[in-house]
């Protein structure tokens, strides 16, 4: 668990480097990954389904990329995009090219249909933070 | 008839005595524009942020269109209608915050138009803020930490490493050299595939699959992804449409050339 948490903070603030982010953001970057994270596979390790804790694992990240954003005041882009990253399927979808390569298209279809659906759930939960965070704005 | 032609050169003078300020204020909308688009900030930004820059020098009513491969924008009135081409994309979040506080410095009131204008064009020449091996390093050790993320062994860590960091300084160095798109993710990710299989089949790697998913991650275009379905959501139909195309394309690219290499494994 604790190798899970450093991990994806690393990798979170590693991509931030690839994207270019500016460097006294790279901290948040990675924080923002490791919550992410922590809340999606502790979700997970509770038979939660996993694009349901792909959901609100990334409802949370855009939630705190937002809070980091209007303290920083910097785009909740920076913060988002590397907040995300640990959760794109990529796994997923590397096994169902790989099904389709070998010809087993029964299971590249399944895999490439959940790849889908995985990556449609992490957007509707920052499409969600936003909204979450234009309805605070309007009552406060 | 004289009258007439006196009062069309008036009204010519008056438009020739305005235009040039308008001019200049269009060009710092398309050039924050067109920065912050080359550098992946989602659609919505980018309109907003021109809108903003306009209406904070006295022009209320803006019109743009924002797609990933050009930006058309107009103000009202007789001043012409300007269209930008943008070729090549990049992420850069950097560039997105400069022009980002340029443009809340511009609508606090704090920059004219000719220092806005110079400060863009500054900050469109800026480099990377991260040396190339640097920028290496990170994808390296990231993709080592992916695998661990993916529940690889720790055996695999090095190779991983190896891998990611090949396959990543194989696309910087082929996206300078070619200008194909999508060729150099796939030759990349051939890289990587044919340096995990070398690693497992002399022994110092054990999970392929696992290897690969991991060395393959910096490659993904995960911020296209998620921009692509953020603009469809926004009501930015034809940018979504194209961001997620060209997202797809990137990703089957890379499909592609692993599953070449295992064609011959």
């Amino acid at each position: 668990m604790i190798a899970q948490l450093i991990t994806s903070f690393i990798a979170s603030a590693g991509f931030g480097i690839l994207f270019n982010t500016p460097k006294k953001s790279l901290l948040q970057c990675g924080l923002s990954g490791m919550i992410g994270w922590a809340f999606y596979i502790f979700l997970a390790d509770n038979y939660v389904d996993s694009a349901l804790a792909a959901l609100i694992a990334s409802l949370v990240v855009g939630l705190v990329s937002q809070y980091f954003a209007k303290r920083y005041k910097t785009p909740v882009i920076i913060f988002s995009v590397a907040g995300i990253i640990p959760l794109v399927p990529g796994g997923l979808a590397y096994d169902a090219m790989r099904n389709f390569v070998e010809n087993d298209y029964n299971v590249a279809l399944q895999l490439a249909a959940k790849t889908f659906i995985f990556s449609g759930a992490i957007a509707i939960g920052l499409v969600f933070s936003e909204v979450i965070n234009q309805i605070i704005r309007k009552y406060n | 008839m004289i009258e007439a032609v006196l009062m069309m050169d008036a009204g010519e003078m008056n438009v020739e005595s305005i235009s040039p300020k308008n001019r200049d204020i269009i060009e710092v909308c398309l050039l924050a524009g067109k920065i912050m688009l080359q550098s992946g900030a989602e659609t919505y930004r980018v309109e907003d942020t021109m809108f903003r820059i306009a209406a904070s020098y006295g022009i209320p009513e803006s019109h743009s269109f924002v797609t990933p491969t050009g930006i058309i924008f107009s103000i009202d009135g007789d001043d012409p209608s300007k269209l930008i081409r943008i070729s090549e994309r990049s992420t850069d979040l950097q560039k997105v915050t400069v022009v980002n506080s340029i443009s809340r410095r511009i609508s606090s009131g704090e920059l004219s138009v000719q220092q806005a204008l110079n400060e863009l064009k500054e900050a469109e020449k800026a480099g990377m803020a991260y040396s190339i091996w640097v920028r290496i390093a990170a994808a390296s050790i990231s993709s080592g930490c992916f695998l661990i993320m993916f529940q690889g062994m720790w055996n695999d860590f090095i190779p991983a490493m190896v891998a990611g960091g090949l396959g990543f300084s194989c696309l910087l160095y082929l996206h300078a050299l070619v200008q194909i798109k999508f060729f150099a993710e796939f030759l990349s990710s051939s890289v990587i595939g044919l340096v995990a299989i070398l690693f497992v089949s002399t022994g110092m790697g054990f999970e392929l699959d696992k290897i690969i998913i991991g060395s393959v991650m910096p490659l993904v275009p995960g911020l296209l992804i998620t921009n692509a379905i953020r603009d469809l959501m926004a009501g930015h139909l034809v940018s979504g449409i194209s961001k997620g195309a060209e997202a797809f394309l990137t990703a089957f690219a890379i499909g592609t050339g692993i599953a070449v290499v295992f064609s011959f494994y």
